[in-house]
């Protein structure tokens, strides 16, 4: 512990991104003309002047090693122009503007064992967060499950031959760090939480856990003779908000914290406005560490869209145009109760037509 | 820069950092308590800031937008720096209710996930006619052979929502620019064609966030259109923001969102609180229930009809 005053912090805030763009891109900001895509993971930006930027995409594991850091820090300074850019789902762009660059740019990306692709009509990268590498919270992790999916999928991601994007998430815990997507794999916890009612007077503000459920299921209560939590379970809908607040309520469970899939999210305003996510499974078992079941599922869910969607069509608009029965008719997935939102504000979910597909 | 950053971090802590966190933070995860100080101190000596985590106004992000995008409509990343910028004090010290985001999109493809992921939503728009390229139209229809004008038919044309575009018998296409709402979609099958047109500025929407506790929510409409261009403009963006968040600091409950604050109080509540008058934009339809009381209606269509003939002054 050092005698001297400490530092005080320079709070600089955000800084300056424009350092950190490509000459070509700085020079043009603003005067774009148009884009191309000659192959998967390759883009082509020419502006008004004339100038050409083209940008290669990769694959990365998102959370990366320091030799990783150096590994595609050393490819883009010898065979791109020094300028790189982690996209929203956490691939790497190498921006090169002379076009001769962009062949050996991807043969040494390759080389290197990182894919090409994620551009366009392919299966992006999975967006996800820190799972069981970083965070106190999840029933699962992030990055396995990822790992797992996209061994299955590189296909998809290094070649453009789905109806648009797709754009697949996951969530390790049901806070939902992990944004929504077309597909989304995210934990469902089934049961209460389990509580060790003589930590919880010690570890918890048991004021802020009782605010943080979201339908009112816990209380204050004395159990064993200390101040203690307990949960009404036949409010508790599982959600588990109360464990990071306070971890002696202990949500995840190795046999009943499972996943569900949920498909039809989209940001885009394109062809129709945004649409939240919907569920489509669940009870599916959260098994690493490759979690196949979940897997078959994404790949059966894909596999449908593919085969069915016309071109340009999401998956909320490809669900839109032939109803969500045939939907599951289609994947094989049952449909039950729980599909059907069961509260009040939910009725604009429900049928109100004769609008039925036989 | 990234090996700069990389170097120091394998000094103090565990080599893994994260590209990049969800709402845009590089992340260095791990690292023992006595060397975080450490660590923070020699990247902070670079020109790199902390912040973001915890109930406070969080970093934002912005799309790729101008610097490569043809169908970027407005400076994303000069906006994004903007607001964070100003709020420097609220990323550092943690003290509003949760958390609160900014996210910056140049078109409303919105790449940045915007409308669902930021309590405020700033999208690119236009408010002119967009930009129409027949040679270029022609072109792409050619491409495809003899099936061009069907595929262009059924992909195209016949997908707008608002069912604003049709083709004429010579492959050029008609836009009926009043009925066409920037979905992107047209813009998107053909980017050499078809641009946004010239008269750029931005939507701005509030609300959205991700599921705990009352479930997801899309941003709703509060601006439906703000030029930003001088600085008197982004000077009005940041009062608006500071209205937007010092309402929210004082009338949000613990752990309660902007959006999850709205849905209590109702957006009209909201609008009074941060001083925005109503606009039919910001709706997809008028009341469909009649159990209101409005003896005030006079005094509010009054408003409506002087706002109209200061704009038309």
């Amino acid at each position: 512990m050092s005698d001297n005053k400490p530092r005080s912090p320079i709070e600089s805030g955000c800084p300056d991104g424009f350092q950190y763009i490509h000459p070509v891109m700085r020079k043009n900001y603003g005067a774009w003309k148009f884009h191309e895509h000659p192959q998967p993971g390759v883009l082509r930006h020419v502006g008004y002047s004339g100038d050409e930027i083209w940008t290669v995409r990769c694959g990365t594991q998102r959370i990366l090693d320091i030799f990783t850091l150096r590994e595609l820090c050393d490819i883009g300074d010898e065979f791109a122009d020094g300028y790189i850019h982690f996209t929203i789902r956490s691939n790497v762009e190498y921006m090169v503007s002379d076009p001769a660059k962009v062949q050996p740019l991807i043969e040494a990306i390759t080389a290197k064992g990182y894919i090409v692709g994620g551009t366009k009509n392919s299966v992006a990268m999975l967006s996800h967060t820190q799972g069981w590498l970083h965070c106190d919270i999840p029933g699962t992790d992030a990055s396995g499950v990822v790992k797992s999916m996209m061994d299955e999928l590189i296909d998809e991601f290094r070649n453009c031959n789905m109806p648009n994007r797709v754009h697949i998430t996951t969530s390790c815990c049901q806070i939902n760090c992990g944004g929504q997507g077309d597909i989304a794999i995210n934990i469902q916890h089934t049961k209460p939480p389990k509580i060790n009612h003589d930590l919880v007077s010690n570890v918890c503000e048991r004021p802020s856990v009782v605010a943080r459920c979201p339908v009112a299921a816990i209380r204050p209560a004395m159990v064993n003779g200390k101040p203690s939590l307990e949960v009404d379970e036949k409010k508790c809908i599982c959600c588990g908000a109360c464990f990071p607040p306070c971890p002696p309520m202990q949500i995840n469970d190795a046999e009943h914290s499972k996943l569900a899939v949920w498909v039809g999210g989209n940001h885009s305003n394109a062809r129709s406005k945004p649409t939240f996510q919907k569920l489509v499974a669940a009870g599916i078992p959260n098994n690493p560490p490759r979690w196949p079941e979940a897997t078959a599922i994404v790949k059966n869910i894909l596999s449908a869209y593919k085969n069915d969607a016309k071109d340009w069509e999401r998956i909320n608009d490809w669900i839109e145009r032939i109803g969500w029965p045939r939907f599951f008719e289609v994947t094989n997935l049952p449909f039950t109760k729980y599909h059907i939102d069961n509260w009040r504000g939910a009725r604009n979910s429900l049928n109100a037509s004769t609008h039925i597909r036989f | 820069m990234l090996r700069q950053l990389g170097d120091s971090w394998e000094k103090y802590g565990s080599g893994l950092q994260t590209f990049h966190g969800q709402t845009g933070n590089i992340m260095f995860i791990g690292c023992t308590t006595d060397d975080t100080q450490h660590f923070f101190d020699e990247i902070n000596g670079y020109g790199w800031d902390l912040g973001g985590a915890g109930p406070c106004v969080r970093t934002a992000m912005s799309c790729v937008g101008a610097s490569r995008c043809e169908m970027s409509n407005c400076n994303e990343h000069g906006i994004h720096r903007h607001l964070v910028n100003n709020f420097t004090d609220d990323v550092h010290r943690p003290a509003l209710p949760y958390k609160f985001k900014f996210k910056v999109s140049g078109c409303p493809n919105d790449c940045q996930n915007a409308i669902e992921r930021a309590d405020m939503a700033i999208i690119g728009t236009w408010r002119d006619d967009m930009k129409v390229d027949q040679e270029e139209v022609k072109n792409y229809i050619n491409a495809k052979g003899e099936n061009g004008r069907q595929y262009y038919i059924d992909n195209v044309t016949s997908r707008c929502p608002t069912n604003a575009l049709s083709l004429n018998d010579d492959n050029t296409l008609n836009v009926d620019n009043r009925n066409c709402v920037r979905c992107m979609h047209c813009l998107n099958v053909m980017p050499k064609a078809l641009h946004p047109g010239d008269d750029k500025g931005v939507t701005i929407l509030v609300g959205g966030k991700r599921t705990l506790k009352i479930g997801d929510l899309m941003g709703t409409v509060v601006i439906p259109f703000k030029k930003l261009e001088t600085e008197d403009d982004y000077e009005e963006l940041i009062e608006l923001a500071e209205e937007m968040i010092d309402f929210w600091a004082e009338n949000g409950l613990e752990h309660e969102r902007t959006g999850e604050m709205i849905e209590r109080i109702g957006l009209v509540n909201y609008l009074e609180g941060i001083g925005l008058e109503v606009d039919p934009n910001m709706v997809s339809n008028p009341r469909q229930c009649s159990y209101i009381r409005m003896d005030g209606w006079d005094e509010e269509a009054e408003k409506w009809f002087e706002r109209k003939a200061e704009a038309n002054a």
